[in-house]
C-alpha cells in the first residue's frame, strides 16, 4: 500500500468561518497564485510545511467528531491551494466520507487536476473564491487568468455540488460596482450557489509579509467599512435565485 | 398543610427530603427566552444605589466600611437595608450594605491585619479576647503543625491552606427552611440528639452530641435574626416571595457566622420555581414580579463581603466569595431540571449587568433542551460570566440534587460536605526530586534528604522513579497537614448553622488538589521525547534547563503527552488514597488553581519544560500559555482526557476566545458555542469557564478602569471584576491563550 502524503502548513481544530459548524481545518502548503492581498503568504512556497499521511490526519480529525456532530460541521481543506495536491485531497475526503464526516474544500479553482471529477464525488461543499470577474484584473491581482475558476464554477453547477462563493473586497482592486454587477450576473447563471460571502480585506496577515521579507504593496490600504461590504453583497446577489440562498 | 397547598405530596412530607419534593413538583421548561421580563423601575433604582456603593468601595481602596467593634454572629447586628420600602428580599451581613464584619473564630490575625490593610483598627478588646481568652482555629492549627509542615508551607510546596480563616466549601441546604420552616428542622435535630443517648459515650458520640446541640442553638438564633427583620420563619413559606426570603435568611445566617473561603448557595433556582409557578397559576404573581424577586435576591448575593488581607487577595484575587449557584442539569429519570427560573437567574446578568457573583454555574448535559443551551451560549457571549460543569459525568456519582461548592467541587446537597484542602505544587515537587529535597529558591532542605539527580542530561526513568518516591513523602505530609487543619476547624470554628441544614449521616471528603499539572506534564514529556540538560549553580542546585529538540506539548490533543498528564493525576491520587484521614473523610483531588497560578509560579524556579523561574503556571488544568498550537478544540480535548474518577473534586479549564473566532454572525456564534460545550461534555470534559472578548478590550480596561465597572471575566473556577485584579494578574490574563484563529 502506498502511503499517501500531504504537505501541510498547519491545523486548526476549531474552524468556524470556513464552512458550516465547527470544522477541523487542514491548511495545505503551496499556492500558485500570488494575490496582492493574501493573508497567508507563508503557505505559498510549494516546498514548505511538513508531510503528513492521510491516515494520520483522518485519525486526528476523528478526535473532533462529537464537535462536528453537534454543530453539523466537518473537515475543510484550505491552503494554500489544496487542488495542487489533488491525490491527497481525494484520499483524505474519501476516508472522511467513510467516517461520516462532511467535507469542504476552500479553493480558488485556479488549477484543474486530472482527478477533479473524482474529488467532487467525495466533496460535500466547495468554498469557491472568485477574486475577480474580469480576466485582466484577475491576472493583475493574482498573476493568473480566471478562466479555470469560472470553468470550475460551471462544472460544479453541472455536477450539482453546493457552492459558497467568496469574494474578497479590496478597495481599488475588487470593489468596482460595474465589476461586482458583472460577477453577480455570472453567479445568477449558476443554480448551486447556497451562499455568497463578501470578505472585507483585513490587515491581520500583514505581519507575515514582513516576516517573509516580501514587499507589501497594499500596506497603505484601509479596510472597507460595513456599508461597503453590504453594498457589494447586494450587487453580487441581486440577480441570484434567492430560494437557494442561505442568508448570511 | 396550608403552606403546601397545591404541591404533590410524597416522601418529603414525612421526612426532610427536598430532592423528593422537587422531583414530584417541578415542571421542566423546554421553551426559549422570549418570556423573560426586564428590570422594574425599583430594581434599577436599587441597583444604581449598589453601583454607587461599589464605586465608593473601590475609591476607598477596596473596603467601604468595617464594623470593628462587633463580633459577628447570627444575631449580632441590627437589621440592615438598601431601601426597606423597595426591597423584595431583605437582609444584610451587618446593619449597612458593604459594611464588613469581624469573624474571628477562624483567626484573629486575619481580622486584625485585614482591618489595618484598609485603614481600620480592630477593637483592642476583641483582639484581646481572641488572643488571651478564646483560642481560634488559626492558633490551634499552629499549635499542632510540625516543623516539616511549617517548612513546606513557607517554601510553597503546599499553599493556600485554610489555616488562618474559615475553610468554607460547605453548602447548607437552605431550601429546607422554606419548605419546612425552622421549627420542623429543630424537631428533627432533637430526634437526632435523642438517638445519641444510648451506648458508650465515646469521643465520637460526645462530639456528635455537642455538634447537634450547637446546630439546634443556631436554628433558634436564625429565627431570632429573621424576627428582627419582622419575619416569623418558624413555619414553611407560603408564597414564592416568602420562599426566597426564608431561604435567604438561612444563607445570611451562614455568612454572618462563617467567613469561609467559598460560601456557596447550592441549587436553589428550580426549587424556587415550584413556588413561583404555584403563585403565577393562582394569579397572585406576574412574570415581571417574579423576575423582580429574582433580581433583588441576586442583588443581595452580589453584596456578600468578607474581610480579607492583601496576602489572601494575592492568592484569590478580586474579593471573591463563591456564592455558587448551580443551575439546570438532568434528573435521574431523564427530565431536564431546567425551569423558567433557570432562565431568570441567568437573565440577572442582563437586568443588573454582568457580575462575578453569584458564581453562576450551569450543570451542562448534552440532553438539556435546545432553547436553554442557546440561551446559555448567548449569555456567555454577552457577559463572560458563566461556568459550565458536566452533569453527565457528575450525575452518576452525585445523583440529581448535588451542587457545586466554590468552583468545581460537587457535593450532594445536605448529605455531603468537604474538608477544603487547597493544593500541592507538583511542579516544585519535581524540582525537589531533581535537587534532593532542597528548595530551589530558599536553598533550604524542605523535603527529606533524597539522593539528588546528578546527571548532565535528565533520564526519564530515573526522574519518574525518584519523583514517585518524592510524592509518597509529599502526599503523607499534605494529608497530615489537612488532618490538623480540619480537626482544629471543627473544634474552634464549627459551621453549626450550615451543618444544621444537613442530614445526620453525611459523607465527608478530604479535598486535596494539585497545581502545575501542565508544567509537570510538559516537563516529563520534554525529558522523555527531547533532551533536557541541567544547568546547576555552585551549590549543585538545578537553576536552569536547556531543551534540545522538540517535544509533544500538552494542549494539542497529542496522546504522547496527554497520557503523561493523566498518569500524573492518577498517580498522585493513588498516593492520597493511601493516607489515613480525619473523620474518615474520603480523599479526593482537584486540578484547580483559582488565581493562585500566578503566586505558585512566582515561588517556583525554572522548570524542565522551558518555563522560566517566576513565570506563572497555567491556571487549573489548562495547557501552558501559547503552547496549544492546534486551536481551541485540540486544547479542550487534551484537558478532557484528564480522568474525572481520579479528580472527583473537579478539573478546571478556562477557555477564552475572541467573538469573531466563534463565527461570523450572532446565530452561528451561539450555535457553535453550544456545540463546543456539547462536544466537550460528550468527551467527558469536566469544567469550562467561557470568556468571549477581544484582548484589546482588556488592555483598555487596564488603562481606564473607570470605564469598565462591571467588566467580568472567568478565571479558574470563578469570575472576577477584571478591574479588581492586581496588575500582575491582569497581565497574566491578557497573556493567556485567546483562541482567535479564523
Amino acid at each position: 500500500m502506498i502511503l499517501m502524503l500531504g504537505r501541510i502548513h498547519s491545523i486548526e481544530s476549531c474552524g468556524t468561518v470556513d464552512g458550516p459548524g465547527l470544522r477541523f481545518i487542514v491548511f495545505l502548503q503551496g499556492c500558485s497564485m500570488r494575490c496582492a492581498y493574501c493573508h497567508n503568504p507563508d503557505t505559498w512556497n510549494l516546498e514548505g510545511g511538513s508531510e503528513r499521511s492521510v491516515d494520520e490526519l483522518v485519525a486526528e480529525a476523528k478526535a473532533y467528531l462529537p464537535y462536528m456532530q453537534f454543530s453539523n460541521g466537518g473537515v475543510t481543506l484550505s491552503g494554500g491551494e489544496p487542488l495542487l495536491q489533488p491525490d491527497f485531497v481525494f484520499e483524505f475526503f474519501k476516508k472522511c466520507k467513510e467516517a461520516g464526516i462532511h467535507t469542504t474544500i476552500d479553493t480558488a479553482g485556479s488549477v484543474k487536476p486530472l482527478n477533479l471529477e473524482k474529488i467532487l464525488e467525495v466533496t460535500d461543499l466547495v468554498l469557491l473564491d472568485v477574486k475577480h470577474i474580469n480576466e485582466e484584473k484577475h491576472e493583475g491581482i493574482t498573476g493568473l487568468s480566471n478562466r479555470n475558476t469560472l470553468n470550475f464554477a460551471k462544472l460544479l453547477d453541472e455536477k450539482g455540488v453546493p457552492v459558497w462563493i467568496r469574494h474578497v473586497l479590496v478597495p481599488g482592486l475588487s470593489d468596482d460596482h460595474k465589476d461586482l454587477n458583472e460577477l453577480g450576473e455570472f453567479l445568477a447563471t449558476l443554480s448551486n450557489v447556497e451562499k455568497v460571502e463578501v470578505l472585507p480585506y483585513h490587515k491581520m496577515g500583514e505581519y507575515k509579509w514582513e516576516e517573509l521579507g516580501l514587499s507589501n504593496k497594499l500596506s497603505h490600504l484601509i479596510p472597507p467599512n460595513q456599508d461597503q461590504v453590504d453594498l457589494a453583497y447586494r450587487l453580487l446577489t441581486k440577480s441570484l435565485n434567492k430560494k437557494k440562498l442561505q442568508l448570511n | 398543610m396550608e403552606a403546601w397547598k397545591g404541591f404533590n405530596y410524597g416522601e418529603w412530607t414525612e421526612k426532610i427530603d427536598v430532592r423528593d419534593f422537587i422531583n414530584k413538583n417541578w415542571d421542566p421548561y423546554t421553551g426559549d427566552d422570549k418570556f423573560l421580563a426586564g428590570p422594574t423601575k425599583t430594581t434599577n433604582e436599587l441597583w444604581d444605589q449598589v453601583l454607587e456603593l461599589m464605586k465608593k468601595e473601590r475609591e476607598n481602596g477596596g473596603v467601604l466600611d468595617v464594623d470593628t467593634k462587633t463580633i459577628s454572629t447570627i444575631t449580632s447586628h441590627a437589621p440592615g437595608y438598601l431601601n426597606k420600602e423597595k426591597e423584595q428580599v431583605v437582609g444584610l451581613q451587618t446593619d449597612a450594605p458593604l459594611k464588613r464584619s469581624i469573624q474571628p473564630t477562624g483567626g484573629i490575625r486575619m481580622m486584625a491585619s485585614g482591618c489595618e490593610a484598609y485603614g481600620f483598627k480592630l477593637d483592642p478588646e476583641i483582639e484581646k479576647i481572641y488572643t488571651e481568652y478564646r483560642k481560634t482555629h488559626n492558633q490551634g492549627v499552629f499549635d499542632a503543625y510540625t516543623s516539616e509542615m511549617l517548612a513546606a508551607r513557607k517554601a510553597g510546596i503546599i499553599t493556600g491552606l485554610p489555616d488562618a480563616y474559615g475553610r468554607g466549601r460547605i453548602i447548607g441546604d437552605y431550601r429546607r427552611i422554606a419548605l419546612y420552616g425552622v421549627d420542623r428542622l429543630i424537631e428533627d435535630k432533637k430526634v437526632v440528639k435523642k438517638s445519641l443517648e444510648k451506648g458508650v459515650m465515646s469521643e465520637e458520640v460526645i462530639r456528635d452530641r455537642e455538634e447537634v446541640s450547637e446546630q439546634i442553638r443556631s436554628l433558634q438564633e436564625l429565627k431570632q435574626m429573621a424576627s428582627s427583620y419582622g419575619f416569623d420563619i418558624s413555619n414553611p413559606a407560603t408564597t414564592a416571595k416568602e420562599a426566597f426570603q426564608w431561604l435567604y435568611f438561612g444563607y445570611l445566617a451562614a455568612i454572618k457566622e462563617q467567613n469561609g473561603a467559598a460560601m456557596s448557595l447550592g441549587r436553589v433556582s428550580t426549587f424556587l420555581d415550584i413556588y413561583i409557578e404555584r403563585d403565577i397559576e393562582s394569579g397572585i404573581l406576574t412574570e415581571i414580579e417574579a423576575q423582580e424577586i429574582v433580581d433583588h435576591f441576586v442583588m443581595k448575593l452580589r453584596l456578600v463581603k468578607f474581610l480579607r488581607t492583601p496576602d489572601y487577595d494575592e492568592l484569590f484575587s478580586g474579593d471573591p466569595t463563591w456564592v455558587t449557584e448551580s443551575l439546570a442539569g438532568m434528573s435521574l429519570d431523564g427530565r431536564p431540571l431546567v425551569t423558567k427560573n433557570s432562565f431568570r437567574f441567568l437573565y440577572t446578568l442582563v437586568n443588573l449587568g454582568p457580575a462575578p457573583e453569584p458564581n453562576l454555574t450551569v450543570l451542562w448535559s448534552t440532553q438539556l433542551p435546545d432553547g436553554f443551551k442557546k440561551f446559555c451560549a448567548k449569555m456567555s457571549i454577552e457577559t463572560s460570566s458563566i461556568q459550565y460543569e458536566n452533569d453527565d459525568i457528575m450525575r452518576k456519582d452525585y445523583g440529581d440534587d448535588y451542587g457545586i461548592a466554590c468552583c468545581v467541587s460537587a457535593m450532594r446537597i445536605g448529605k455531603q460536605m468537604q474538608f477544603f484542602g487547597a493544593r500541592a505544587n507538583l511542579a516544585k515537587a519535581l524540582l525537589y526530586t531533581i535537587n534532593g529535597g532542597i528548595d530551589e529558591k530558599l536553598k533550604i532542605q524542605v523535603g527529606p534528604k533524597f539522593e539528588a539527580i546528578t546527571s548532565e542530561y535528565l533520564d526519564y526513568e530515573e526522574v519518574v522513579e525518584k519523583f514517585e518516591k518524592f510524592q509518597d513523602w509529599l502526599a503523607e505530609l499534605y494529608m497530615n497537614s489537612l488532618n490538623v487543619i480540619h480537626y482544629m476547624h471543627d473544634k474552634y470554628s464549627y459551621e453549626r448553622i450550615e451543618m444544621a441544614l444537613h442530614d445526620k449521616e453525611i459523607l465527608r471528603t478530604m479535598a486535596c488538589g494539585i497545581a502545575g499539572l501542565s508544567v509537570v506534564a510538559d516537563a516529563l514529556s520534554a525529558i522523555k521525547y527531547a533532551k533536557v540538560k541541567v544547568i546547576r549553580d555552585e551549590d549543585g542546585i538545578a537553576t536552569d534547563f536547556e531543551i534540545e529538540g522538540e517535544y509533544p506539548q500538552y494542549g494539542n490533543n497529542d496522546s504522547r503527552v496527554d497520557e503523561i498528564a493523566a498518569y500524573i493525576v492518577k498517580n498522585f491520587m493513588g498516593k492520597l488514597r493511601n493516607q489515613p484521614t480525619y473523620r474518615n473523610a474520603v480523599p479526593t483531588q482537584s486540578v484547580l488553581t483559582i488565581t493562585s497560578n500566578v503566586v505558585y509560579g512566582k515561588k517556583t524556579g525554572t522548570t524542565p519544560d522551558g518555563r522560566k523561574a517566576g513565570e506563572p503556571f497555567a491556571p487549573g488544568a489548562n495547557p501552558m500559555h501559547g503552547r496549544d498550537k492546534k486551536g481551541a478544540l485540540a486544547s479542550l480535548n487534551s484537558v478532557a482526557k484528564i480522568p474525572y474518577e481520579d479528580c472527583q473534586d473537579g478539573i478546571s479549564c478556562t477557555f477564552s476566545i475572541v467573538p469573531k473566532a466563534l463565527g461570523k454572525d450572532e446565530n452561528s456564534r451561539v450555535g457553535n458555542l453550544a456545540a463546543i460545550l456539547d462536544g466537550y461534555a460528550s468527551q467527558t470534559g469536566h469544567h469550562i469557564n467561557v470568556n468571549v472578548f477581544d484582548r484589546e478590550q482588556l488592555m483598555d480596561a487596564m488603562e481606564h478602569p473607570e470605564k469598565y465597572p462591571q467588566l467580568t471575566i472567568r478565571v479558574s473556577g470563578y469570575a472576577v471584576n477584571f478591574i479588581k485584579l492586581t496588575r500582575e494578574q491582569q497581565i497574566d490574563v491578557i497573556n493567556r491563550t485567546f483562541h482567535e484563529s479564523m
